[in-house]
């Protein structure tokens, strides 16, 4: 997106500087937002290519590309980098580009901050991925890290991965400290809370979430990092520590931090929706305390990933109970994203293709984490490939899909060209097909016993593997369609007019600037509080 | 398009369980009463969520057929309807409670950690299960049996393919089991599916499940939590036999732990103990330390050529009856019987080229034993 931003509208302000060193200092929202998203779509094929290992390894039974030990690091190295490198970044570079459109701010609150947040993700993925050129190999224990497997019997690398999520927890942390600042501070006149878009509210309540848990996560790793180092035995039984404790502490980050991957998807699926439906969305109030419902219950749900560590009756039912009540808020969702659709006049664009699949899918994975809710069926699910389908689905053609949606959908603006349309369809509906031929035989054999993180599986789970493995290898090379338009687009499309969708008109501020926008928007705020055609 | 669309979401649902029988795509039904009611607390579940999702699935399906943009009609304007909106909160909230209810009921059942008429102590190892009957203070490790070559292609594989071990879990029909279960380095999960038992096993801690099975029949399920490379490699076979077979077989189990010992006391000879020793290699050691000797580094040291193996044979004894501290290598002292620690210390002393002269002392079962009697 580099060779576009530059503004050719001839206004008075100054463009950006030429060369690496733009990137290096810029303190321009959109910049940082282009740097990460570019930085996410770069490790959206680090990661996938570990994937793509995992999957030719669980081809066929039997041991066939890589022994069972690099095997486990590529399970933990792609769960991290999915997650933190993938997901995070990318809505944190949608939240740069779009927010301050959408609120009619001219940049970020604190731009400096803002480049420093950005600047020091590439560094803590170096962290991580340099240790598998180290001694001992790459971290092996999985992504969620369980102590003592984690610490005591961890390769030396481990102290590296800790710096390494220390570094992403305080990028998160500056970019969330960020993102509130700017959406309390800097709205355009007449924007109250009640009338922000919703991408900016579903950000504004995940911010909250990773100010709060981040630092929960920093403190388990630092207390892994005593453990090694320092001689403490915080999860040591043999020092009078608690494994358990670790897991406590680290699904009371990594609850939050699930739907810190999903709510923004949720804005940006409200938008693209009512665009394509020409209608407004349905419910914007009750779509508001849904979301802020959902983040309050994700701070005492943690213990359902924890049903078989033997908690005591009463907390597998308080983590039950309280864990099927989030149904109540994510069914309000998706039903209010049908009732926009209902009577209304639907195109089908691809942000739209991306956006319904969304909707399907999400419903799918989130009645499969209704069944996980149920402690004594999850004894059953838990840890096997059921488990596995369900985050991946609500993961892949949950967030994922999102984030490909809505670069499809604010590409024009930020590029000021058109995408290809044809291949943009063709991309979405090579993904569709592939993404449910790898995740939905997962749910079989899960059901049917395989454990997940194994590297080689008894006969009965063959069959389905083999097709599991072959719609990952396709759904891998989509994704390199994707790549080939977002390029073709940047440098052969043919240009986008400021509204770009029929339907936008009306739809948020981000549509009443030039496409492309152009490097500074919005200097002087837009005055909201008469009524106006765009608003 | 939309029907096109239909059609292949439906096909994963649809033709795929067709492909194979129903078996390979649910849940095990259960052989024993808490497993059964288990199954069908998931089918349950399974069948409102399955109904919510072709009814959610369908709207959405007719939804973007009915309303796709045509000419002349124009996009309604509502945005807004607090009924409909309080309607479906309720309905969803009563849909909940209706699951709760029979969910609720199970657990508590399942939750039963009354004694058992035979209480088993299952620790997990890496990577390995040991089983301990405190009644009869029997004790006995349970390790993978499938071949190295099948696991590497080389050899056909069998019917149960990686989920065979040397030792299974022997347990009477029609008595109540209490599983205590408890890990001695990383976490593991014991898991066999028939039974519907998951429990972790942690160190430090000790949990609980139970069962009862009342037909005879074998077992099969395998370690659910990672706990390092091998994770894959550690399942669980449980028989269950009649009442006068598990009898038989305690009696068998004690027989020959007295065996064992008088074993110890024999004189044995090199090549009786370098045959036995290689046994024991390959099951416990291959692992890590490798076919070859060579270890895995940095990890996992090489024995060919080691020092301490080569000269210093009171380390050598000492590392396997202690482990070592902070590493991978534990203690075999409780896993293995005198006469095979001696055996594959003399096993490992005389192969890969330690012992150019063919001088090397052999290690003595009666020098295992007086270790351990100079311990207490």
């Amino acid at each position: 997106m580099s060779a576009v931003i530059e503004s050719h509208h001839g206004d008075h302000h100054h463009g950006p500087a030429k060369g690496f060193s733009r990137w290096l200092y810029t303190t321009n929202h959109k910049d940082i937002g282009s740097l990460y998203l570019w930085f996410s779509f770069i490790m959206l094929f680090v990661g996938g290519a570990m994937a793509m290992v995992i999957r030719a390894e669980l081809f066929e039974p039997g041991s066939q590309i890589v022994s069972p030990e690099f095997y486990n690091q590529m399970v933990t190295n792609h769960g991290l980098i999915m997650v933190f490198g993938v997901i995070m970044p990318a809505f944190v570079g949608l939240a740069n580009w779009m927010i301050p459109m959408q609120i009619g701010a001219p940049d970020m609150a604190l731009p400096r901050l803002n480049n420093l947040s950005f600047w020091i993700l590439p560094a803590a993925f170096g962290v991580l991925l340099s240790t598998f050129l180290m001694e001992g190999g790459a971290p092996n224990f999985g992504w969620t890290f369980y102590a003592p497997l984690s610490t005591e019997y961890a390769p030396p690398t481990v102290t590296f991965f800790i710096f390494s999520v220390h570094i992403m927890g305080a990028s998160s942390i500056m970019g969330s400290i960020n993102i509130i600042t700017t959406i309390l501070n800097m709205r355009a006149p007449g924007m109250t809370l009640m009338k922000m878009p919703l991408f900016v509210w579903s950000w504004l309540i995940t911010a909250y979430l990773l100010i709060a848990v981040m630092p929960v996560l920093a403190g388990a790793v630092t207390m892994m990092l005593m453990d090694i180092h320092f001689g403490t035995s915080f999860f040591s039984a043999a020092g009078g520590g608690d494994p358990v404790l670790f897991q406590h502490v680290f699904w009371f980050f990594g609850h939050p931090e699930v739907y810190i991957m999903i709510l923004p998807a949720f804005g940006i699926v409200s938008h693209i929706i009512e665009t394509f439906s020409r209608k407004p969305i349905f419910g914007y109030s009750s779509m508001v305390y849904a979301i802020a419902s959902i983040a309050l219950l994700s701070f005492v749900v943690w213990a359902h990933h924890m049903f078989t560590v033997g908690m005591p009756i009463a907390g597998e039912l308080f983590f039950m109970y309280s864990t099927m009540l989030i149904a109540i808020p994510t069914g309000v969702k998706v039903f209010n994203w049908l009732s926009t659709m209902f009577r209304g006049s639907l195109t089908f664009e691809t942000p739209m293709l991306f956006a319904i699949a969304f909707v399907a899918l999400f419903t799918i994975g989130g009645l499969s984490g209704l069944m996980l809710a149920i402690a004594p069926a999850d004894f059953q699910y838990h840890d096997t490939y059921f488990v596995v389908a369900h985050f991946h689905y609500v993961l892949v053609p949950g967030a994922l899909f999102s984030i490909v949606a809505a670069v499809y959908y604010w590409l024009p603006k930020w590029t000021g060209y058109m995408y290809d349309e044809v291949l943009g369809k063709t991309h979405f509906w090579l993904s569709f097909i592939s993404v449910n031929l790898t995740f939905f035989p997962m749910h079989f054999v899960g059901l049917a016993g395989m454990p997940r993180r194994i590297p080689d599986y008894a006969m009965q789970f063959a069959d389905y593997n083999m097709i599991v493995s072959v719609g990952a290898f396709l759904f891998g090379l989509s994704q390199l369609l994707f790549l080939f338009n977002v390029l073709k687009c940047v440098y052969y499309g043919k240009s986008a007019t400021a509204e770009v969708w029929e339907g936008a008109k009306g739809k948020g501020l981000e549509w009443t600037v030039d496409s492309p926008a152009p490097y500074h928007t919005f200097e002087t705020s837009p005055d909201l509080t008469k009524p106006q055609t765009n608003s | 398009m939309i029907i096109f669309r239909t059609i292949l979401f439906a096909l994963p649902l649809i033709s795929l369980p067709a492909l194979a029988g129903w078996d390979d795509v649910n849940m095990s039904p259960g052989a024993t009463a808490l497993g059964q009611e288990i199954f069908g607390l998931h089918m349950t579940i399974f069948w409102i969520c399955f109904a919510i999702g072709v009814a959610v699935l369908g709207a959405m399906a007719f939804i973007l057929f009915k309303y796709r943009k045509k000419e002349g009609v124009e996009a309604a304007k509502f945005d807004d309807s607090t009924f409909l909106e309080f309607t479906w909160t309720i309905l969803f909230a009563l849909i909940l409670i209706g699951m709760s209810i029979p969910a609720t009921i199970t657990m508590i059942r399942a939750y039963d950690d009354t004694e058992g008429d035979i209480n088993i102590l299952i620790t997990g190892h890496q990577w390995k299960w040991q089983y301990e009957y405190i009644e009869d203070e029997v004790s006995f490790f349970s390790n993978l049996s499938t071949s190295l070559d099948e696991r590497n292609n080389l050899a056909p594989k069998g019917e149960n393919y990686l989920l065979e071990v040397d030792e299974h879990l022997v347990i009477p029909t029609g008595a109540r089991i209490r599983f205590l279960i408890t890990a001695n380095d990383v976490i593991h999960s014991w898991w066999v599916p028939d039974f519907a038992i998951k429990q972790d096993a942690i160190p430090g801690f000790v949990n609980t499940g139970w069962t009862q099975v009342n037909e005879p029949g074998i077992f099969r399920g395998q370690c659910t939590e990672l706990c390092g490379q091998y994770h894959g490699y550690m399942p669980i076979v449980v028989e269950a036999v009649s009442p006068d077979q598990y009898k038989e077989f305690i009696m068998q189990k004690k027989e020959a732990k007295l065996q064992q010992a008088a074993l110890t006391e024999k004189l044995w000879t090199t090549e009786e103990l370098m045959a036995m020793g290689e046994g024991i290699y390959q099951k416990n050691c291959v692992a890590c330390h490798q076919v070859n000797g060579q270890g895995l580094a940095p990890v996992f040291p090489a024995l060919a050529g080691s020092d301490i193996v080569m000269n210093d044979k009171a380390r050598q004894i000492e590392i396997l009856m202690e482990g070592v501290q902070g590493a991978a290598m534990q203690s075999y002292a409780e896993q293995l019987t005198e006469v095979e620690i001696a055996a594959v210390i003399t096993y490992t002393r005389k192969s890969w080229n330690n012992d150019p002269s063919g001088n090397a002392e052999i290690v003595a079962p009666k020098e295992i034993l007086d270790y351990k009697t100079n311990k207490l």
